[in-house]
């Protein structure tokens, strides 16, 4: 009885022996503390613009950190931090962001960088909308028209703007409009839908031109070829970091959480997200907020 | 077919918002919209289902019963379509229906009639490969005895048929399953269109990016239910006969 158990003690320490080993085949020299976890929640365009790929190893490398990101809808990632489902969120929705903060689930929301948004549509312009100055005259112009517009329909940060720009054009669009076209996807699924119906679309610039070539059927019409040049500045689009409220959840990671928002923040990450894109688009993706 | 009207859907509520989008929101219209999105999904999958049957049962029971040729390579096409991811169906089906697409000109794309075609891909494989081996597992000796009784061909493979109902049934509830609950052909080739081609599942994927979970997970529970209704009435439909 006692052999038996004591040669179970033994087998079983030569697998976890085996075991480990295989987890672990190249031993580190030095024993280096595994990274941290940190969840970060953030919207579509930061993730598919590649932006973060680009500089999150610097923050992985300066804190031992690993970043977990999910890239989803501003809707969804403000719930996922309302969740205490990740530690930190990078998102574009202002009124969404301050309700976020303003319910005790964010805290100490900083600016980060914006983009634009840019007003695409068919080159034949149906509308004749090219070149007006303000997104909210040519919304009132493809109403007139009944041309057919696509919109996000996804409560995203560009669904959002896109509402805002239809009541500041005093127009309340619905399902029963037939050129009205409420999708509910991803920018880069509207975009192929808008060029391929010929239709009108609000879009980040940054996704814009990342999908440009995939677009032979649509034109910016409002919005200018850069950020410098778009008239409207009612289309800028800010983006802010909040870390999630460890009052209301105990189990974030709010101290790595706090050090990736003044790290984002820094100097030499914001001049690195200027830079960005540069060498791939002739222009920068994100403007730094500071 | 012909009879139905294929093409986008007019809208028969006026003045009825997307359920959930703005805060002032209208109960009613919110039921309405929801019955809208379920009737849609039962009208696009039931008559790809009802296509995929006419076509499926036969074939699957001629694959089964005749001498047919690289019948083996065939069966090992048709099991091999039961695991074609739908968001690959609807891809090709997309490419197909876009404007430079070779079916461009049928003006498809983002319509009901697209994700009918997408979901009847889907279909037919579980339909014909279920049928033809419920067919297969039918005795032997039983086909032999209607032969020797004299039924033709076709007479034999319709008694054969009805032997083995059961498995026929069941070839068609998987098929149904699998179409009720796809998500990529349908997001792909309807375009998820609100009052138009939206359908249960793609209005779940929204709900949950939109980070509204509790109203995608009440939609989830809807799908379930209808599919459990069908499928009683699938399933008792074997038992009449």
């Amino acid at each position: 009885m006692k052999s038996s158990s004591s040669k179970t003690v033994l087998v079983m320490g030569v697998i976890l022996t085996v075991l480990s080993a295989c987890a672990t085949p190249t031993p580190a020299p030095t024993p280096v503390p595994p990274p941290q976890k940190m969840r970060l929640a953030t919207t579509t365009s930061t993730a598919d613009s590649g932006l973060l790929d680009n500089i999150l190893p610097d923050f992985e490398k300066k804190f031992n950190a690993k970043v977990d990101t999910v890239a989803v809808g501003t809707g969804q990632a403000i719930e996922l931090g309302v969740k205490g489902d990740v530690d930190v969120v990078l998102v574009h929705a202002r009124s969404s962001e301050d309700k976020f903060v303003a319910d005790g689930y964010g805290i100490n929301r900083l600016d980060v960088m914006y983009n634009d948004f840019v007003l695409v549509g068919p080159k034949e312009d149906p509308a004749k909308v090219k070149d007006v100055a303000a997104a909210k005259d040519a919304f009132t112009a493809i109403s007139k028209a009944s041309a057919t517009f696509v919109s996000r329909g996804d409560n995203s940060g560009t669904h959002t703007k896109e509402k805002s720009v239809w009541t500041a054009a005093q127009i309340t669009p619905t399902k029963d409009m037939s050129w009205y076209l409420s999708i509910g996807q991803g920018m880069g699924e509207t975009l192929l839908f808008s060029n391929e119906k010929k239709a009108y679309t609000l879009t980040d610039r940054g996704t814009w031109l990342a999908q440009q070539s995939k677009l032979p059927n649509l034109i910016i019409v409002v919005g200018g070829s850069t950020i410098a040049e778009n008239k409207d500045k009612g289309l800028l689009n800010p983006y802010g970091v909040i870390p999630v409220n460890p009052a209301k959840h105990p189990g974030v990671n709010f101290d790595l959480a706090t050090k990736f928002a003044q790290w984002i923040t820094s100097a030499e990450t914001q001049k690195k997200i200027g830079d960005y894109g540069k060498d791939k688009f002739g222009q920068a993706l994100f403007y730094p907020s500071r | 077919m012909a009879k139905i009207s294929l093409g986008r859907r007019s809208s028969t509520l006026a003045d009825s918002e997307w359920l959930m989008t703005d805060s002032q929101n209208d109960p009613l219209s919110a039921i309405s919209n929801m019955l809208d999105i379920i009737s849609l999904s039962l009208f696009v999958s039931g008559i790809a289902l009802i296509i995929a049957a006419i076509i499926g049962v036969p074939l699957g029971a001629m694959l089964a019963l005749r001498q047919v040729i690289f019948k083996k390579i065939i069966m090992l096409i048709i099991y091999t379509g039961m695991g074609l991811p739908p968001v690959v169906v609807g891809l090709v089906v997309y490419i197909f229906l876009s404007r430079e697409g070779a079916l461009g000109w049928l003006g498809w794309l983002f319509t009901p009639s697209a994700m009918i075609t997408a979901q009847v891909i889907i279909a037919l494989p579980l339909v014909v490969g279920l049928t033809a081996s419920a067919v297969e597992n039918v005795n032997p000796e039983l086909r032999l005895q209607i032969r020797s009784l004299g039924a033709t061909p076709n007479q034999a493979m319709w008694t054969i048929l009805s032997e083995a109902r059961a498995g026929v049934v069941a070839a068609i509830v998987a098929a149904f399953g699998g179409i009720i609950s796809e998500v990529g052909a349908v997001m792909l080739v309807g375009g998820n269109i609100e009052g138009s081609t939206r359908v249960l599942t793609t209005a779940i994927v929204l709900e949950t990016r939109k980070g509204d979970f509790g109203l995608a997970l009440s939609l989830g529970g809807v799908l379930l239910t209808l599919t459990l209704i069908t499928n009683f009435f699938l399933l008792n439909l074997n038992k009449r006969k």
